[in-house]
């Protein structure tokens, strides 16, 4: 009898446990989900006004300016475009009219702050992000050439 | 001619694999035709041979710049240095899972070779599974990634290996991690001949241990090479970066972390063993998992360069049949092994309980955080990603009780709890307080303005402590043992040296992180930057040719002490490589370690302006080889375990699942429980306990 009552006592407190790991784990994943908006989203207010997000797209040509260590550059998708500023060391592969990732948040208005540019280890290769950026931009003027 | 060899070699690989799969498993099951359990070794020992074959044909077509096959022109390049254009073999997609395939086809034969003292059903059994894992792999190489596929006309020159991989590193970094991922194939084989036999006893246990310890070893070594790789060659000076790629590998590692220590009570208290099969199960299908992630294409990581979504769904389906098949056995023998007695708390199998629980969910965690962002892009509800914060504030509280739960469940015996041999490693414990205390308060480098740093803190104090304990406690527990007649056997010394790995890990990250010091900063010719007391001076900036590389390379003379007495300690250069075949740039960092620091420079882009300017990154980190250095000996503590002669006896010693009280089995229990009776009641009763 007593031993049952010890496994009993065993087994709640091990659902105790699990169930407390679970909500935390679940807590801190949560708040730390980063979404990812294309420019036509951001500029359309979809993307959050608060908060890190990542925004995605072709770095826009000739819209790259360095001022010391801080960079100023355009995130296009062809449709819209949102500006990027950023202090630090530039990726390898960060080069005008290719794919890039920023990840950051916005300054008041349309004007995003980036922790972190993500550009990727291989010149053919596309951030699928980005990509799926151009896609849905190239979507959207498919759609407005249709109804007109 | 020889493309076209390897292809045939393949495929006759392939009905080996069959035959190996089929006939030793119902030789094994079926009383008439038990003589076909012999035909496991010679099959393994022949699919070897076929597959080593290939993979030397393939091999020659690197050597002999041969561009007319598909995948040798995608990456080699008759510039490429002879060394990486023969671990080219294992950059794209084809020929790692040929390596895959040659990797179990080698633990196979091994499995063949050292097994002289397994029951014949055991080994036919096991040989068998592994053999029909093999024919999946083997299928899909064969159907849809064959890496012997011919173009014509046959370019004159080959595209090139990614620069990225144009490095040592890369030579011994995947074969490592693939003899991991592949071996716990091994485990998962026992768990499945336990599943189809019924028969899960100590011995098996005992069986399985080695083997299980020497992919554990090997999977190690491989996320460590990798780790190391992406430090010095990404130059982005990271070490961890909670890529999906790494992830793949760290969840597997996980599991297998659970699973030795599993066994361990399996073997040496014949407890938790359907928790045990599970966990060999969990293993090896988070390897398969691995290999889907990382060969399917599905990642967005800085490891796609080898993808291609269609061939992810053979994996898949594969991973689908592997844990489909295993869990259908394991509902149906499990039920048999789950009534043994619930561990005593506060004796050393209730510490393993927790260890395992602990890993399985930070597992769990690792997988949610992976997987979740593929799930929701695949539902096409949006693109997200789960950033590193997760996993650190996940990961940290996690991994903290588990480090606490080391020591004393390794100074409390078996089936009892005995606090006073908790008691005796305190002493060492408020030792590695004080230590990490102080450590805190003075470890930091001397700062500047403008670095970024991360102070010292309470983090820092539980780090240092919890690895401080862990290394003062194993010291303490190593003299205790000492004076013990008899020698406490090559495990026991392989778990000292992997938990004084796991201390030497933590250490390092605990350091790293708490001391580390960054800086970007724009430097002309002349200029120079302080970071952590010491001073960089950029002397030069030129061009440098390297074999198929052009580099502009700079110089940076590196000066310690105050200013006005400083001394030159050696000059840094750090490159920007730009590769000929691809015009992919590469930044290479430069590295001054030692054991105590590294300073690490990498290169930016030049800016415009008059004077002349350049980006540069420039860190001091504190401590940061102890990571690798941690690894090195969690790997030699695996090897060591892997070796015991205990786990070689015969099998009548070890037929015997309970009667570990007697004999040689009896020495290990007390090897267990010795060190925790020295600190108070005495050897004899700690033994008989």
């Amino acid at each position: 009898m007593k031993s049952r009552h010890k496994r009993g006592l065993g087994i709640g407190l091990g659902l105790l446990l699990l169930c407390g790991a679970a909500y935390f784990v679940l807590n801190a994943f949560q708040s730390n989900l980063v979404f990812f908006f294309t420019p036509t989203q951001v500029v359309a207010g979809e993307a959050p006004k608060e908060g890190h997000f990542r925004v995605g797209g072709l770095v826009k040509a000739g819209s790259i300016q360095r001022d010391g260590m801080a960079v100023a550059f355009v995130v296009t998708d062809t449709q819209r475009e949102v500006p990027v500023r950023y202090v630090g060391l530039l990726p390898d592969l960060f080069k005008e009219g290719k794919g890039v990732v920023a990840q950051g948040r916005l300054d008041g208005g349309l004007q995003f702050v980036a922790s972190e540019v993500l550009a990727k280890h291989d010149e053919n290769y596309m951030p699928p992000e980005a990509q799926h950026a151009l896609d849905e931009a190239a979507k959207a003027r498919m759609g407005a050439a249709v109804q007109r | 001619m020889w493309p076209e060899v390897g292809h045939m070699a393949l495929i006759m690989a392939a009905w080996v694999a069959v035959l190996q799969a089929v006939l030793p498993l119902w030789g094994s099951l079926s009383a008439r035709r038990a003589g076909w359990q012999a035909l496991a070794r010679p099959l393994a020992v022949l699919q070897l041979v076929l597959i080593v074959l290939a993979f030397g044909a393939l091999w020659h077509a690197f050597f002999v710049h041969d561009f007319s096959v598909k995948y040798v022109a995608h990456h080699s390049n008759t510039l490429l240095p002879t060394p990486y254009r023969l671990s080219a073999i294992w950059a794209g997609h084809e020929g790692s899972l040929l390596l895959w395939v040659l990797m179990l086809a080698l633990w196979s034969v091994a499995v063949a070779t050292f097994s002289r003292r397994l029951p014949q059903a055991l080994v036919a059994q096991v040989l068998g599974v592994m053999g029909a894992v093999s024919v999946g792999f083997l299928t899909f190489i064969l159907t849809l990634s064959n890496p012997f596929a011919r173009q014509f006309p046959a370019p004159s020159e080959g595209r090139d290996l990614t620069p990225l991989l144009q490095d040592p590193g890369l030579v011994i970094h995947p074969p490592m991690l693939y003899m991991g991922y592949v071996g716990l194939s091994v485990a998962f084989a026992f768990a499945m001949a336990a599943l189809l036999s019924g028969r899960l006893d100590a011995a098996w246990a005992r069986w399985a241990r080695p083997w299980t310890v020497a992919a554990w070893g090997f999977l190690t070594l491989g996320i460590a090479l990798g780790s190391w790789w992406a430090y010095y060659e990404l130059g982005w000076g990271g070490w961890w970066f909670w890529d999906p790629v790494e992830n793949a590998s760290l969840m597997p590692w996980l599991v297998a972390t659970a699973l030795i220590h599993s066994l361990m009570v399996t073997d040496k208290r014949d407890q938790f063993k359907a928790w045990t099969v599970l966990l060999a199960i969990g293993a090896f299908s988070l390897s398969l998992l691995g290999t889907f992630l990382v060969r399917s294409g599905v990642l967005t990581s800085v490891h796609a360069f080898a993808t291609d979504p269609g061939r992810g769904v053979f994996i898949l389906l594969f991973l689908v049949v592997v844990v489909g098949v295993s869990l259908t056995l394991f509902a149906w023998r499990a039920p048999q092994w789950a009534h043994a007695s619930q561990p005593v708390a506060g004796s050393r199998e209730s510490f393993l309980l927790l260890n395992s629980v602990l890993l399985v969910v930070a597992m769990a965690a690792v997988l949610l955080g992976t997987l979740y962002p593929l799930i929701i892009d695949a539902l096409n509800l949006g693109k997200l990603s789960v950033g590193p914060p997760y996993f650190d504030r996940v990961f940290v509280p996690l991994m903290v009780p588990l480090l606490l739960a080391m020591v004393p469940g390794t100074v409390v015996p078996w089936h009892v709890a005995r606090w006073a041999a908790v008691r005796s490693v305190l002493v060492p414990g408020a030792l590695a307080l004080l230590a990490a205390s102080a450590w805190a308060t003075w470890g930091a480098a001397p700062q500047d303005a403008g670095a970024v740093t991360t102070a010292g803190g309470w983090l820092t104090v539980m780090g240092g402590t919890l690895g401080g304990w862990i290394v003062l406690s194993g010291a303490w527990q190593i003299v205790q043992r000492l004076r013990l007649p008899g020698s406490p056997g090559l495990a026991w010394w392989g778990m000292q040296v992997a938990h004084l790995g796991v201390a030497v890990l933590v250490l390092g990250i605990t350091g790293v992180k708490s001391f580390q010091v960054e800086r970007d900063v724009r430097l002309g010719l002349g200029d120079s930057v302080t970071v952590a007391g010491v001073r960089y001076q950029l002397i030069g900036v030129d061009n440098h040719l390297g074999p198929n590389y052009l580099a502009l390379r700079a110089q940076m003379k590196v000066f310690e002490g105050e200013p006005g007495n400083e001394r030159e300690v050696g000059t840094l250069r750090p490159e920007k490589r730009r590769y000929v075949s691809s015009a992919m740039p590469m930044t290479e960092a430069a590295i001054d370690r030692n054991l105590w620091r590294d300073r690490y420079v990498s290169l930016g882009e030049p800016l415009a302006g008059e004077p002349p300017q350049w980006s540069f990154r420039v860190y001091h980190k504190p401590y940061v080889s102890w990571i690798w250095l941690g690894a090195v000996f969690m790997v030699l503590g695996g090897g060591l375990a892997a070796l015991d002669r205990r786990y070689r006896q015969a099998a009548s010693s070890a037929r015997a699942p309970s009667a570990h009280a007697d004999k040689g089995a009896g020495v290990s229990a007390l090897r267990g429980a010795a060190p925790a009776a020295l600190g108070s009641a005495g050897v004899a009763k700690g033994a008989v306990a």
